[in-house]
């Protein structure tokens, strides 16, 4: 069990505000901070690192106690024991894949590193530097320097959002596993939703400094579930006149839609507009692909 | 007729030294800066400046009134090392380490402030001391900072003039450098060897300097 409960006054794009987070988290859960930028998620998963302090608050980790300002405990990072994974990777570029691993480790275990490379898939990289590697493969290097040192507790501060759609996909698949194969309890800093809703047990949603709502990630997410209906934003690409009706192309998320209009609803909308696709009162179908 | 490598010697010796002292007092000074939230840092970094911009005369005015047997240093020193800290080669090392402290703060400042924040973080949440850190994370990642500082305050330390001659003197072999050579030389208008001091010296300094941006151009493509 973590328990967290933490006050620091931040300054933000829209003046001051005060960061004040309580949570806790079971042993072993995924869960996933939400909101927009600005709202003091980084700032929260630093604390928890160790690498911010709080003004007030206290903070235990399996009834260790690594902050607590009544008792004037602060401990610092290099005792946390947290695997942190930054945005930018944050890999030292001095050293091989191989060698960023073994940096981690606290006792030397090579068949431990040879292990978690070839469960990242990372093996063949292991004498790269990482300045020759790519955006995903270096962000699984700093998921295997992470893992390494078995955290009790890992942290991932928008890891996949400097990558695209297709890395982003195959990424979040790697960090879920990596997740129940090491028991592994998990703070995400995120604000892609899909990804969210596709990683996490439990969503907490950030606004100003505050978690204003708390819950599964369906409940979060999908509150008109019930009402039946399919929605999603997307973008006109194109509308082609087709007989008497038109055809529009809309892309949603990186899929494309072909939707049919007729000329009462063409007035106003015009390609690169953002529009809502929404269909009611059907049973949608979904098939293995 | 005789060359006398000496003054060579002696200003290679002086250099070398120089530069392995600024060395251990370089780094911590750059990094104390580098990391400081003081308010009077703008007067550290001035202090640190000051030799680059006062005339070496004024430096070794000051030098001489401290190294000397009623100055507080030169009177420290006589009573710990049992001689006299003007005019000999350990007044020329203080010296020269005085004058040439920013030329080896300066580059290791813009080489630890030029150090990606994350990588220093991401060591401390590994388990790192600030220590382990700092050898095995942060100095790696600056060696063309590191380079560059050892070699500008090696060549300082051997082109020098002014300082040396205000609180060196010109002993032969003890503070007789190739710079004060050179000037006696002209003084005594042995044009000749001037020449070949003058010349050894010139080229030198280019050769140091080349290999500096040599170098440095390689760490960058890395």
């Amino acid at each position: 069990m973590i328990s967290i409960s933490v006050r620091k006054p931040l300054l933000g794009a829209e003046g001051s505000f005060e960061l004040a987070v309580d949570l806790e988290v079971q042993t072993g859960t995924f869960i996933t901070l939400f909101g927009p930028s600005g709202s003091g998620k980084t700032t929260f998963i630093r604390m928890v690192a160790g690498l911010e302090t709080p003004a007030s608050g206290r903070l235990s980790v399996n009834d260790e106690v690594w902050f607590d300002s009544a008792a004037n405990i602060n401990l610092s990072p290099q005792l946390r024991r947290v695997g942190l994974v930054f945005q930018n990777y944050s890999l030292f570029p001095n050293m091989t894949v191989g060698e960023n691993l073994r940096f981690a480790q606290g006792r030397k275990d090579e068949g431990k590193i040879t292990e978690i490379l070839e469960l990242i898939g990372l093996t063949g990289l292991r004498n790269r530097y990482p300045t020759t590697l790519s955006g995903g493969q270096q962000q699984r290097v700093a998921l295997a320097r992470a893992i390494v040192r078995e955290p009790k507790l890992l942290l991932l501060d928008e890891p996949l959002s400097a990558l695209d759609t297709i890395k982003r996909l195959r990424l979040q698949d790697e960090i879920s596993r990596i997740h129940s194969l090491f028991h592994l309890t998990t703070i995400l800093v995120s604000h892609d939703k899909q990804e969210v809703f596709k990683l996490s047990d439990k969503v907490a949603v950030m606004e100003h400094g505050r978690i204003v709502k708390y819950g599964d990630a369906k409940d979060i997410f999908l509150e008109q579930q019930t009402s039946n209906k399919f929605s999603f934003v997307g973008t006109i690409l194109s509308i082609k006149p087709v007989d008497i009706a038109y055809l529009a192309v809309i892309g949603v998320g990186n899929e494309l839609v072909e939707v049919v209009l007729d000329e009462r609803d063409l007035a106003g909308l015009r390609v690169g507009d953002k529009v809502l696709v929404a269909a009611k009162a059907f049973n949608p179908i979904i098939k293995k692909i | 007729m005789k060359f006398d490598l000496q003054p060579f010697l002696l200003t290679f010796e002086l250099a070398a030294l120089t530069t392995a002292l600024l060395y251990l007092i370089g780094l911590p000074v750059a990094y104390f800066l580098a990391h400081t939230k003081t308010r009077i840092k703008p007067v550290w970094e001035a202090v640190i400046s000051l030799p680059l911009i006062l005339p070496p005369s004024v430096l070794g005015f000051y030098f001489l009134l401290a190294f000397s047997k009623t100055g507080f240093l030169g009177a420290f020193w006589e009573r710990m090392f049992g001689h006299q800290l003007a005019f000999s080669f350990d007044g020329l090392v203080l010296g020269s380490m005085i004058f040439s402290l920013p030329f080896m703060v300066h580059p290791l400042l813009s080489g630890f402030s030029g150090i990606d924040r994350g990588i220093v973080e991401a060591s401390y949440t590994l388990g790192k001391s600030r220590l382990e850190t700092l050898r095995r994370v942060i100095l790696p990642n600056m060696k063309g900072a590191l380079l560059t500082g050892g070699v500008l305050a090696f060549a300082h330390t051997v082109g020098e003039f002014g300082v040396v001659l205000m609180i060196g003197g010109s002993i032969p072999g003890k503070t007789k450098v190739a710079s004060i050579a050179i000037y006696d030389l002209v003084e005594s208008l042995n044009y000749y060897e001037a020449h070949v001091y003058a010349g050894i010296l010139f080229t030198f300094s280019f050769a140091i300097l080349i290999t500096v941006y040599l170098i440095n151009k390689r760490i960058d493509v890395q």
